[in-house]
């Protein structure tokens, strides 16, 4: 995700004072048309304001904003980093709204539907399914599927920026529809068919098929073309519910955790070292000025969400649900890279309808649906400089819910509100650090570590007390 | 009926929190991370306790040990909340935006007060709600029915308590008023050692003790952040 924290009045002056240099330095991609230079005029305001990219996926955009900032004098930094403050509180809380929601979502449903916590099938990723009853062997297992599955993400993150590299935007278009269609199709239905089960309402085929085919066309719709941002908004914290509760449920037990283990690690390493994969791509999609795929990401506001419609995309949902288990590092990449070009556009709104006082000529060149663009700009102009808004990586919402999810499925609600906590402080942390070191930071790592330390600590040191206490009704 | 329970005891417990939370914190961002925040420090709090609990095996059939060690280091986090908020109150200023909040001494104690009693009272009564949904039902064989109806209303007793306790015990050092803190402590002393009575069923006296201990606790924190009678007269008629 990242936040665009940054008031748009005061970093505007800012941004024209390094128009010059950004300039020189932008290399001129001609999807700007004329307003190119307006674009760029605004970077640095997205890049203060980028500093909250903590999501996996998210990362790149702060990575791509670093370089420019860096150029700008250390005052302007400061006066920035006390905006970034000021705005952070409001923006973490619009990330707090949705994450809570989707993990009640998963909480409720693995409570209320015990499908997703009955272990038959696994993923064809997980070849190991932990039947032995020896934990030293289980935990073998649990370690070799996770190699497995870090590997098989390793490979599609570097399949995809190949394809990204050449060009071969098509392909990952496809995949990234091909997967969406399938969530929302087909483990849709699954989820629909066991929540009737579940709580023993009868249905019959008509009615469950014209409920499904609406409810996934209005989803394709909203996720790859446009939408009022509350539905869109909606349907991706839903689509992100949805498989985390096919990861609860796929996974072998101990392999879980360790993945969520791994997974952090990975998404560390591949943000932070400088020849990460996602660092790759989103330099590349930064150097092409411009967006690479459509991606998965929460966006907070109506501004992004308007240009982020029609090119957000689950492409870390779908890939998982399509099987492949790269979920994660592509998503980031593509995550990022579609910021990158979202900020472009946000860039050039903001650009005609801030700077230029103009509100009714739009020169944007860059989007296909230009009424969406004029659209934008309206309600750019409303919202004045009151907000950018702030976006999450879908990935990371997904992981943060498998985790609450699988502490809820032992039954336990002292574990799952502690992980939930424990989670939401992770975050505010990431975010936190992020305004601190002004540098692009996962949103996993923290938040998960948090997460599993208190899950396993409720579980193991925390429960037997309360529960000796609750069993006698002591209050402490 | 399970069912029934289940939502008047939940709203029973959580019903009054659930207002405080709607109407005071709800339309501050800087309040809700401070809650969580809270929360988080109570955890922290419950789980030093449970480790001194768990390592002290002697002790552990003593229930008031685990009791008395729990209140207390809960009171030093209480404490630590007091000297992170002091110490960080310039960054906390920038992050809230609106410094009223934050300069505001009572507001901060009363939404850190609130984030302790919330998760204290969550994490002590969430799973007898659960339970309370069914299957079964309490005191059809054994036990008494009153069980899951004591139970919330001790929870909403925690909550509003510790609310309470963080505004006078903030005072109490901003002040440097001990007397203040030795109320507090004693008065969540006080509180868990009456639960203690529960297990023997005697629920009607504890809940009385409770429930005066709360009016009494709240009385002084209302006096404590300046009310008076006359003002709440004004309040309520206006």
């Amino acid at each position: 995700m990242d936040g665009h924290v940054a008031e748009s009045s005061n970093t505007r002056e800012k941004s024209n004072e390094s128009e010059e240099r950004l300039r020189k330095k932008k290399p001129k991609e001609r999807n700007y048309g004329s307003t190119s230079t307006d674009a760029v005029v605004v970077n640095p305001n997205q890049q203060s304001s980028s500093i909250f990219s903590t999501s996996s996926s998210s990362q790149p955009q702060a990575h791509t904003i670093n370089p420019n900032r860096d150029r700008r004098p250390p005052e302007i930094d400061e006066e920035e980093e006390r905006e970034i403050l000021k705005y952070g509180a409001k923006h973490v809380i619009k990330l707090f709204v949705p994450v809570t929601l989707c993990m009640m979502v998963v909480v409720m449903t693995i409570n209320s539907v015990s499908f997703y916590t009955v272990k038959d099938v696994y993923l064809i990723y997980t070849p190991f399914h932990e039947t032995s009853e020896e934990t030293g062997v289980k935990i073998w297992n649990a370690l070799a599927n996770s190699l497995i599955l870090m590997i098989v993400i390793i490979i599609m993150t570097v399949l995809l920026i190949v394809l990204y590299k050449k060009r071969c935007y098509r392909i990952i278009h496809g995949w990234l529809i091909m997967s969406s269609f399938m969530l929302l199709f087909l483990f849709s239905y699954l989820y629909l068919e066991e929540v009737l089960r579940a709580y023993n309402i009868p249905m019959d085929y008509p009615t469950a098929l014209f409920v499904m085919w609406n409810f996934g066309v209005v989803g394709m719709i909203a996720i790859h073309w446009q939408a009022p941002l509350r539905l869109q908004q909606a349907y991706l914290i839903f689509v992100s519910a949805l498989m985390a509760l096919v990861f609860v449920k796929y996974l072998p037990e101990y392999t879980t955790w360790v993945v969520l283990a791994v997974i952090s690690i990975w998404d560390l390493v591949a943000v932070l070292s400088p020849k990460g994969p996602l660092r790759i791509l989103v330099e590349t999609a930064q150097e092409r000025n411009e967006q690479i795929f459509p991606a998965l990401i929460y966006s907070s506001t109506v501004l992004y969400s308007i240009v982020g419609t029609t090119t957000t995309d689950d492409d870390d949902q779908q890939r998982n649900e399509s099987r492949r288990q790269n979920d994660e590092s592509a998503g980031f990449n593509q995550e990022w890279a579609s910021t990158t070009r979202q900020r472009i556009q946000q860039r050039q709104v903001e650009v005609q309808a801030n700077d230029q006082n103009r509100p009714t000529q739009y020169r944007t060149v860059t989007r296909p649906a230009s009424d969406n663009l004029t659209e934008a700009q309206r309600q750019q102009q409303q919202m004045e400089e009151e907000e950018r808004g702030i976006k999450l990586g879908l990935g990371d919402f997904i992981f943060y819910s498998v985790l609450v999810g699988k502490a809820s499925s032992y039954g336990d609600w002292n574990t799952t509100i502690a992980c939930f906590v424990a989670i939401l402080i992770g975050l505010c942390l990431t975010l936190l650090l992020l305004a601190v070191t002004r540098k692009a930071l996962p949103a996993l790592p923290i938040s998960i570590t948090f997460g599993l330390f208190f899950c396993f600590a409720t579980s193991v040191i925390v429960k037997p007390f309360t529960e000796t206490l609750a069993a006698e009704q002591v209050f402490i | 009926m399970t069912l029934a329970e289940f939502f008047g005891c939940a709203f029973l417990a959580f019903g009054p929190p659930l207002a405080m939370f709607c109407y005071t914190i709800s339309d501050s961002p800087i309040k809700i991370i401070l809650l969580i925040f809270s929360s988080f420090l109570w955890l922290l709090a419950l789980l030093l306790s449970s480790i001194i609990w768990f390592i002290f095996i002697p002790l552990k059939s003593y229930l008031i040990f685990g009791v008395v060690v729990s209140v207390l280091i809960q009171e030093a986090f209480r404490f630590i909340v007091y000297k992170l908020l002091d110490k960080t109150s310039a960054g906390l200023e920038e992050l809230a935006g609106n410094s009223l909040v934050i300069h505001n001494k009572t507001v901060l104690a009363y939404v850190s007060g609130l984030g302790f009693g919330i998760i204290s009272g969550l994490f002590q009564s969430v799973n007898i709600l659960a339970d309370a949904l069914g299957p079964g039902t309490m005191g059809l064989k054994s036990g008494s029915e009153m069980f899951f109806l004591t139970s919330a209303t001790m929870a909403l007793c925690i909550i509003l308590l510790h609310t309470f306790w963080s505004i006078i015990f903030f005072d109490g050092i901003h002040h440097r008023n001990k007397a203040h803190l030795s109320f507090v402590i004693l008065s969540h002393l006080f509180f868990s050692i009456t639960t203690l009575l529960n297990s023997s069923e005697i629920y009607s006296l504890t809940i009385i003790l409770s429930v005066i201990n709360v009016i009494l606790t709240m009385c002084f924190a209302f006096k404590i952040v300046g009310g008076t009678f006359e003002k709440l007269k004004r309040c309520i008629i206006c």
